[in-house]
């Protein structure tokens, strides 16, 4: 801020309070002492005004107020560049808060780092952990009971996009992940859509009604297995799923199955390295939990969200 | 007739037509807000259809109650309250009678364009450039009217309640367009003039100054004049007037900064909205004072009137609603309530407690007299509609209080390793119960409305040409 609009904001301020303060004086100025049932001589369509004095505890708390706001001013920041003598500002604030939090919950953590995922995931005191974290960063997208939805993969099965392995998870969580499935129709045009869409139902066992199967394996081997596999399979170093198995991730329905075709899909998941290594390695163990066998940590009591 | 005679009637057409719309966009408004706050509690009540999705519905009501029915409730009541108290016709009935259509015009095409998306994404004033042209066109308009009708004025003075009126049109209009200013891409389409921090510093100047001025300013000149009358009784203190006059409209524009508590606006414009809020205290309670004392003498009408009964109640909700407001405003409250169901609690403890109710009062004290009717169809029912009023409002606040800072409370609520205790969609679940109660008060309110309208219907078909001509007589 320039020193110019500094001292507009001061000098605005300032000649304002002091303006609210003689408006309330001067009105207060030859006031009856007490109650009256002189009017001011007025009338307007019948209605006249009394000469009433201000309420006194309705100036004293004016008056309170002005005060307050000017004791304020010194205090905080708020008079143009002036600081306020405290040396308040939301950021500083913001930032002994974090400062604050970190010494007092990274020990918490600390605990935990040595120790590999797979024990990590053992630990109910771990997974509770975990668990919270996970309500607070990945719900939104992947359910509270982390079963995902509708473009949201489900990490409670064995079932994995980019991997399963603890590394693989953490690097997921780590660097994020941006799944691209190009958009096919103007390569392959909407009767190979249609086709290859029947064929990759088929490939998991779905029945489709007027399709030429051949015809869509045919285009399957030409375009597509250079990601999902001559088998389609999947390969998870690049995100491209299994498409033999029962699990969907854009829905099944032939409807569905086209428009993935047709107009491709973009996976999104965030970086989370924000979170820092250790909140990282508790998140790897509870996801990593989830899909273990013998998971009975999982059930913490905690109410499962919709 | 063009003849340099005297006028010797009010021009009672133009308020007459602004009484009876405030009647039917105050269903209308009043209904949507009940239908949205149905989508609360089962949200597949939108079916699925854009135009019946709350992102669209919100601003057609806020739109609807707070422009429709609020503005025609300030329109009617200033042109029957500056004709009266300055004794004089209405300055131009052409351009009286163009404010009328060309609000309506503007709350139709409210009507239209909401619902299908077009918005230019600014609370409460989401209407798109070429509206927002005719709204400029129609309120300079309204002002030339208002203040060519004080010209006229048969006395030395003008009345406390048209210094409120006055202040309110001409601090709406700079409001309106400074905030509107934009950049048309299209004709359905614009971009803001202002950009960041600044945009959404002047969108708070004008958003809380809307509720300054337009919601309160505006309807203190209502209450300045229809409580003293409906009483019977002097206004209690004219000293007490200006100074409250005066340091309410100075104090209201700079307190816009407190929407914006922590954010990304500098600290000290923060600290100077939150001390201007607080300041503002006093001022405001001083119309809630100078209205309530002026019943002194005269409280035991309250037992036989029931309109009485709707102005004082909106003032002791007045009272209630701009202490709440400047607590609000102190940075550690705000840090609780701000982004919570308090803050929609806050708005409609002044907008069905105060604005709605002493329009409401007002309508049923100048209908029977526009009409040259001796009272309303039905005194009773006028006293069910202010029972279901009020306790439709105490329903919606309370709900909000308690849904606010359960939602303020579980969202800052922390575990012992740090994490959050509860996730969103938890506090959303906790919210659930208080949704419905806010519904149930929202449709009492409404039914209230629906008795009202029946009520104003009666009257007013009772009403013969000839009385109503009477009626608007100078004396």
């Amino acid at each position: 801020m320039s020193n110019f609009w500094s001292g507009y904001i001061i000098a605005l301020t300032t000649v304002f309070l002091i303006l609210i303060t003689w408006l309330l004086f001067a009105t207060r100025k030859g006031q009856k002492a007490d109650q009256t049932d002189q009017t001011t001589g007025h009338s307007f369509d019948g209605i006249e005004e009394y000469d009433n004095p201000l309420p006194r505890w309705w100036f004293m708390l004016f008056i309170a107020t002005i005060v307050f706001s000017v004791v304020y001013l010194v205090l905080y920041p708020g008079m143009g560049k002036w600081k306020g003598l405290l040396g308040w500002t939301q950021i500083e604030q913001y930032q002994d808060e974090v400062v604050r939090a970190e010494e007092q919950f990274a020990p918490i953590f600390a605990r935990y780092v040595d120790m590999p995922v797979e024990d990590v995931a053992r630990d109910e005191d771990a997974v509770r952990i975990g668990q919270r974290l996970f309500a607070t960063n990945c719900s939104v997208c992947h359910g509270s009971d982390a079963r995902g939805a509708f473009g949201f993969p489900n990490l409670a099965d064995n079932d994995w996009i980019w991997g399963g392995s603890v590394d693989q998870i953490k690097t997921t969580l780590r660097e994020g992940r941006q799944a691209a499935m190009p958009a096919w129709l103007a390569v392959i045009g909407e009767a190979g859509v249609r086709n290859t869409a029947g064929y990759v139902r088929s490939l998991a066992g779905l029945e489709t009604e007027n399709v030429d199967l051949e015809a869509g394996q045919k285009v399957f081997q030409t375009n597509c297995v250079a990601c999902h596999g001559p088998e389609g399979k999947g390969n998870p170093m690049l995100g491209a799923p299994n498409l033999t198995d029962d699990i969907w991730l854009y829905g099944s329905s032939m409807l569905q199955v086209q428009h993935t075709l047709r107009y491709g899909r973009n996976g999104n998941m965030p970086a989370q390295a924000h979170l820092g290594e250790d909140k990282i390695h508790m998140l790897a163990s509870y996801v990593y939990s989830l899909s273990q066998e013998d998971g009975e940590v999982t059930d913490t009591g905690r109410p499962k969200g919709r | 007739m063009s003849t340099a005679t005297t006028p010797t009637a009010y021009n009672y057409k133009v308020v007459r037509q602004f009484a009876i719309m405030t009647v039917v966009w105050g269903i209308v408004g009043m209904a949507l807000g009940v239908f949205i706050a149905a989508q609360l509690v089962w949200p597949q009540l939108s079916f699925d259809l854009p135009w019946l999705s709350f992102g669209r519905l919100r601003p057609l009501h806020t739109n609807a109650v707070i422009f429709a029915f609020g503005g025609c409730a300030l329109m009617a009541t200033s042109y029957y309250v500056v004709q009266r108290t300055s004794q004089a016709r209405i300055f131009s009935d052409g351009l009286a009678a163009f404010t009328f259509w060309g609000w309506q015009a503007v709350i139709v095409l409210a009507v239209i364009t909401l619902p299908m998306g077009m918005t230019s994404t600014k609370e409460y004033a989401e209407l798109e450039w070429p509206i927002d042209i005719l709204i400029a066109l129609v309120w300079v308009s309204y002002g030339v009217v208002f203040f060519g009708t004080i010209m006229k004025r048969k006395m030395k003075h003008i009345y406390v309640g048209n210094w409120f009126y006055g202040a309110f049109i001409i601090t709406v209009a700079i409001l309106h367009i400074v905030n509107s200013a934009a950049m048309p891409v299209s004709l359905f389409k614009s971009y803001s003039a202002y950009a960041g921090a600044t945009d959404a510093m002047v969108q708070w100047w004008y958003g809380h100054n809307a509720v300054g001025f337009f919601l309160t300013a505006g309807f203190l000149g209502m209450m300045y004049y229809f409580v003293p009358k409906q009483a019977n009784r002097p206004i209690y203190s004219y000293r007490l007037s200006i100074v409250h006059f005066w340091a309410l409209i100075a104090l209201y524009i700079w307190a816009g900064p407190h929407h914006l508590h922590y954010t990304a606006l500098p600290d000290w414009a923060q600290s100077l909205g939150m001390v201007m809020s607080l300041i503002l205290l006093a001022p405001s309670w001083g119309g809630m004072i100078n209205g309530m004392m002026t019943l002194s003498g005269a409280w035991h009408k309250l037992r036989t009137d029931p309109i009485l009964r709707f102005l004082v109640v909106a003032l002791a909700f007045y009272g209630m609603s701009t202490f709440e407001g400047p607590m609000m405003a102190i940075k550690t409250v705000n840090a609780l309530s701000h982004y919570t169901d308090w803050t929609i609690g806050h708005v409609h403890a002044g907008a069905l407690g105060w604005v709605a109710m002493i329009s409401i009062g007002a309508l049923y004290h100048m209908i029977p007299k526009l009409f040259g009717r001796e009272q309303m169809y039905s005194v009773g029912l006028i006293n069910a509609h202010f029972w279901l009023a009020t306790i439709g409002t105490v329903l919606y606040i309370v709900s909000m209080w308690v849904n606010g800072i359960t939602q303020g409370l579980m969202w800052r609520a922390v575990n012992v390793d740090g994490t959050l205790t509860y996730s969103f969609v938890e506090a959303l679940e906790a919210s659930h119960p208080g949704f419905v109660v806010r519904m149930i008060g929202g449709a009492f309110f409404l039914i209230g409305m629906l008795a009202m309208a029946y009520n104003v219907w009666r009257t007013v078909r009772q009403s013969e040409s000839a009385e109503a001509e009477a009626a608007a007589q100078m004396v």
